[in-house]
């Protein structure tokens, strides 16, 4: 498979289907792991860091359920191409900044990636659409084990599974839950929801991870535990608090349609108007709109746009993305027109 | 504005409240909001998460010859540690238990591991001193009847006794 490829279908997360799939959009189950005494990627030298991603390398490929996969080289990647896989949520912007020895492995049902030489040795990673950490994690466990078998993990009876950070020890495992919760912006009650969570250790970032705001009203919750708990229980603790959300959202929802349906049919409706018949706009706006327009299609006050169109728009118009379809470089501007005429295309039918 | 619980005190923080998909907006003084903060808390069930996290546990004390520590694997010291924030190897663990298991507990509110293993555990030889250290734990949690402690250690040297013959017949 080759990275172009990857444009012309689209990822299994976003397909808008599964569990709760109206507010949630994607599950996430993440596992840090690293070899026993290999120095750690931030303090290994080159030559290392090499040697192992190689080991690494060779372990996956002995794994039956990692078998259709393509290993990507940072160093051998363009900018473009990299964000395009930090757009796409196979890769950290961080495994996207610093190239030495780094590599990154997607399944080619783009289900699964492994980063190789991020923060830890391993970092793996598999992505559900809606709302399905234990699928996920399912899939994770078997994986795991299987790589168990081919590398010597770092590992002590005591304290779990060794990793360079020590938020991280433990379980290694980060569950991350992505929701869509428009009318809890709008309502004004997020920030109390978000105190909340926050006060429970869970953290809560935008669309594209660590440190990003929470545009188009996309959050992303996980868990901050990792130690001290099972990889069952710090899943339903998560399962737990998403539903408290969900609900929380679908109550909001609610209350909107009942006291403010013309206020919202009229902000839904102008959305869907302005993105049909823009030439130029940006990727801020296109986000705050579409989100719109998907608790519209979510209400069914639209009709006839399916939620996958709007899902995928929603990573097709990302700087890299439009540079992909285009195959050329794009300034910021002949962007904000060529993303205007792809949405202007996929709308309007 | 005086808060609408009170009615005593100024308000001076402003909530958006939903009951019974009726949204209504709460004026409340600083004392009566945070009553208010914990009373969600109690709603989203899962208060008991913070219980552990108040047991901060004391730690080693830091000086400037902890700070010279170093590991003897990979050579990070515990003052770089202290500085990037990042350990060099899995080693590191052992070379700065000291300071690592008070640091461990204050994160997580533990520092006990409950989740899987490898199926195939690392050093084979290090598992040995492992279950011998674990055997004694073993005992001390017995004698102290903290069962489900004991129930725990059991588990895991059980599954290493029984990993151990794997070691060899990996593909
Ligand atoms: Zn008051
Ligand atoms: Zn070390």
């Amino acid at each position: 498979m080759k990275l172009d490829d990857l444009l012309s279908h689209s990822s299994e997360w976003l397909k808008g289907s599964g569990p709760n799939s109206d507010i949630v959009i994607s599950s996430r189950i993440r596992l840090a792991r690293n070899i026993m005494a290999r120095f750690f990627p931030h303090w290994a030298d080159k030559t290392q860091g090499d040697e192992t991603a190689g080991i690494i390398y060779q372990a996956i490929q002995k794994v039956e359920y990692l078998k259709r996969n393509t290993y990507f080289k940072l160093s051998e990647m363009d900018n473009v191409d990299k964000q395009f896989l930090v757009e796409r949520h196979l890769m950290s912007r961080e495994q996207a900044s610093k190239p030495n020895s780094k590599a990154v492995v997607i399944d080619d049902d783009e289900i699964i990636s492994i980063m190789i030489n991020e923060e830890d040795h391993l970092r793996l990673q598999v992505m559900k659409s809606g709302f399905d950490l234990l699928d996920a994690w399912e899939i994770m466990n078997r994986i795991d084990d299987a790589l168990s078998k081919e590398l010597s993990f770092a590992f002590s009876s005591e304290y779990g599974y060794l990793t360079a950070c020590p938020t991280n020890t433990g379980t290694g495992m980060r569950g991350s839950v992505m929701l869509h919760l428009p009318a809890l912006v709008m309502l004004r009650t997020i920030d109390k929801v978000l105190s909340a969570i926050a006060k429970l250790s869970f953290t809560t970032r935008g669309l594209y991870g660590e440190g990003t705001q929470a545009i188009g009203n996309f959050f992303q919750i996980s868990n901050q535990i990792s130690l001290g708990h099972n990889e069952d229980e710090i899943i339903s603790n998560i399962n737990g608090l998403i539903r408290q959300v969900i609900e929380h959202e679908e109550t909001a929802r609610g209350v909107l349609l009942k006291q403010q349906k013309t206020l919202l049919e009229d902000r839904v409706w102008r959305s869907l108007g302005i993105l049909k018949n823009s030439f130029i706009i940006s990727s801020q706006e296109t986000t705050e709109l579409l989100s719109m327009l998907r608790l519209g299609i979510d209400l069914n006050i639209i009709k006839d746009t399916d939620r996958r169109t709007v899902n995928e728009l929603f990573i097709l118009i990302q700087p890299a993305h439009l540079q992909k379809l285009e195959s050329k470089k794009l300034n910021s501007q002949e962007r904000d027109i060529k993303r205007a005429s792809l949405i202007r295309s996929k709308l309007i039918k | 504005m005086l808060c609408d619980v009170c009615a005593a005190n100024p308000a001076t923080v402003h909530l958006t409240e939903i009951v019974d998909e009726q949204m209504t907006e709460l004026h409340l003084c600083e004392e009566c909001a945070k009553n208010k903060s914990s009373e969600m808390e109690q709603q989203f069930g899962l208060a008991d998460l913070l219980a552990g996290l108040s047991d901060l546990g004391k730690g080693a004390i830091e000086t400037k010859e902890s700070l010279k520590i170093k590991c003897s694997n990979c050579g990070l010291t515990y003052a770089d540690f202290k500085k990037v924030g990042r350990l060099g190897c899995s080693e590191c663990y052992n070379s700065f238990r000291k300071y690592l298991l008070p640091l461990l507990k204050r994160i997580h509110g533990s520092n006990k591991h409950y989740g899987k293993m490898p199926l195939v555990l690392a050093k084979p030889l290090k598992t040995k001193s492992d279950i011998e250290e674990l055997k004694v734990k073993l005992q001390k949690a017995v004698s102290i009847e903290d069962f489900e402690e004991a129930a725990r250690v059991r588990d895991i040297i059980k599954k290493l006794e029984n990993s151990e013959p794997k070691d060899k017949d990996t593909p």
